[in-house]
């Protein structure tokens, strides 16, 4: 190339319009990938509303729209009232003379897994990340954590199965005897304890990289100071680490609000508002593979109640999500 | 043996290296760290080879050489921190007013209540002034006038002055230069004997590592100050005695510091303290 042609000559080319072209090219294609995602939680969330509609009302969502646009027709027609949805305490939605709607119980079973299961995972998981960051060898923990990792993976139905055939004969059974408690095949302790166990990994695992990511120069300034392996992991890591550590635990909270499988087996199909944690229960998720096993006639309220259902475990894991997300960003930061 | 400044106009060394450290010393000072035949070994490889070395009381003794002559590791085998290397292994004797620090019946958790250490990257505790300064306190169950105490500490760190109003608010809201001096009065606070310094001015600007090298020259007041450093300039204007180590993790010369600089018995001393190598 000629240095004749002045000094800009050889940043000079046709490439850029090309390439700028294959930036937008690209960007179009990323931006059509993640839009997918975007696009189907919306669908979602419309076809639950649709749905849930129909259950409240005697017609669907856009249904009852279109009806208003062409004939003025304004106020639907009630099938079930919200303030029943909310607050009645009976759910038997297959009752042949007198079906009722309250959720409460199917929300109750929910939360008295969810809770129960959080007793099991925060102190094990948290436990485990401790060890795993602060206390085992390298060697030792190479091993260790993948191991953790493929607890996470195994199927919730296996999981149920394990409930059904180990925890509730080897470990519930013999409690209820010894509190002289009546226990049957299915317990809402069962279904906590085996949600508990299955969300140690996550609780673990997420928690044990936020420790780890403590700079090493806090743990010597402590260590420097006379302070002992615990007083830095409880002093200096834990605090540093806390907002992941509190992400884990509602991570955990949101799996097992979404739980379905290994409820359904483990803590049964009876909705019951209790609290006594021998009762057979029935959570919202089992509620909802429950039905789809049963004959229902599409439209009938006992059907669209599947929906109703749905948008209110929708909200609550929603709820989960963004008290995770307010909880990250205002502990976010605490160490540099 | 005073380390005085040195008129003499044969200096061998044509460097700008000015030794100007006069402390009032006793005429010999007692002997707080000895080490004998320090071997350090990361896995296979060997960091420090055969040191000995005699640490005086209250006085500043520095430690130069070249990046990666074990300086630091040295530095980690006076209160044990080398424990904290799964790979590391020590051997030879290393005594603390006599007493082998690698004996058995050591706990390396109450050895370094006596020696304090400050790093070379300031490493506040995500927490306030006031917990980051009676950290060490709680952690040696020193609970009696905590406040006092704090106070003492960080106007022995001349911080005091700068943040004693502010004591609640958060140690990493400080700028660098505080942030160590905040360390340094974390490592005081508990009133150790010795205080290690790993670079405590490397990260620092340089109106700020001034700072900290004014308090250096107070602290040896009170304490027995070892500092590694990279600087030789800092070396020779805080130090009472400088120890010159060399690749390989030998310790090639220990002597007064204006001795070092200006009329170092060894070749290679002389070498690197004029720039040839390192």
């Amino acid at each position: 190339m000629s240095t004749e042609t002045g000094p800009d000559s050889e940043i000079i080319g046709d490439g850029a319009d090309a390439d700028r072209r294959r930036n937008r090219r690209v960007r179009r294609l990323l931006f059509g990938c993640t839009s997918i995602t975007v696009l189907t939680t919306v669908a979602i969330f419309a076809v639950l509303f649709d749905n849930a509609f129909h259950f409240f009302y005697d017609v669907r969502f856009h249904e009852w729209l279109v009806g208003l646009v062409t004939e003025f027709r304004l106020v639907p027609e009630q099938r079930v009232a919200i303030t029943e949805f909310l607050l009645d305490t009976e759910w038997r939605p297959s009752h042949a003379d007198d079906p009722r709607f309250g959720i409460l119980p199917l929300a109750a079973g929910t939360l008295l897994i969810t809770v129960g299961a959080a007793f099991v995972s925060i102190p094990i998981g948290t436990a485990t990340a401790l060890y795993l960051s602060e206390y085992a060898r390298p060697g030792t923990r190479k091993y260790l954590k993948p191991t953790l990792e493929v607890l996470a993976g195994v199927p919730t139905i296996v999981y149920g199965f394990f409930a059904l055939t180990f925890i509730t004969p080897n470990i519930i059974g013999p409690l209820a005897a010894a509190l002289g408690q009546d226990v049957g095949r299915f317990s809402a302790l069962s279904g906590a304890i085996v949600v508990g166990i299955m969300t140690i990994p996550m609780v673990a695992s997420i928690s044990e990289d936020a420790m780890s990511a403590v700079p090493d120069e806090l743990r010597n300034g402590a260590y420097a100071l006379g302070a002992s392996k615990y007083t830095v992991s409880t002093s200096v890591v834990l605090p540093a680490s806390i907002s992941g550590i509190m992400a884990s635990y509602i991570l955990a909270v949101s799996r097992a609000i979404g739980e379905t499988m290994a409820v359904a087996l483990a803590a049964g199909v009876t909705p019951r508002l209790t609290a006594n944690p021998f009762a057979e229960i029935q959570t919202m998720t089992a509620f909802m593979v429950d039905s789809t096993r049963s004959t229902m006639l599409v439209g009938s309220v006992e059907y669209q109640s599947l929906f109703a259902v749905g948008l209110a475990l929708f909200v609550m894991t929603l709820a989960a999500n963004l008290v995770n997300d307010y909880v990250k960003r205002s502990y976010r930061e605490e160490y540099r | 043996m005073a380390s005085n400044t040195t008129n003499d106009t044969e200096s061998l060394i044509s460097t700008e290296v000015s030794v100007d450290r006069t402390h009032d010393q006793p005429a010999s000072p007692e002997t707080v760290v000895e080490a004998t035949d320090i071997d350090v070994y990361y896995g296979d490889e060997q960091a420090l080879d055969g040191i000995d070395i005699e640490i005086p009381e209250r006085q500043v003794t520095a430690i130069i050489g070249p990046s990666g002559c074990g300086k630091s590791t040295f530095l980690r085998c006076v209160n044990r921190m080398n424990d904290q290397i799964d790979a590391c292994r020590v051997s030879g004797e290393l005594d603390f007013h006599d007493k082998n620090v690698y004996d058995d019946d050591v706990d390396p958790v109450a050895l370094r209540r006596k020696i304090g250490m400050v790093f070379q990257k300031p490493n506040p505790f995500p927490k306030s002034i006031r917990d980051n300064v009676a950290y060490g306190l709680n952690v040696q169950g020193k609970t009696e006038g905590v406040d006092e105490r704090v106070e003492r500490a960080l106007r022995g760190a001349a911080l005091w002055d700068e943040v004693g109003d502010q004591l609640d608010s958060s140690g990493l809201d400080l700028s660098g230069g505080q942030q160590q001096r905040l360390c340094i009065a974390r490592a005081i606070a508990p009133d150790p004997e010795v205080l290690l310094m790993d670079e405590p001015t490397s990260a620092l600007d340089p109106v700020a590592a001034s700072k900290v090298e004014d308090l250096i020259d107070e602290l040896v007041e009170e304490y027995t100050v070892i500092i590694v450093t990279h600087n030789m300039q800092q070396a020779a204007r805080i130090s009472d005695k400088t120890a010159v180590f060399l690749t390989g993790g030998e310790l090639v010369e220990f002597d007064d510091t204006a001795t070092i600089f200006e009329d170092p018995a060894d070749e290679r001393v002389e070498d690197y303290i004029t720039g040839k190598f390192g």
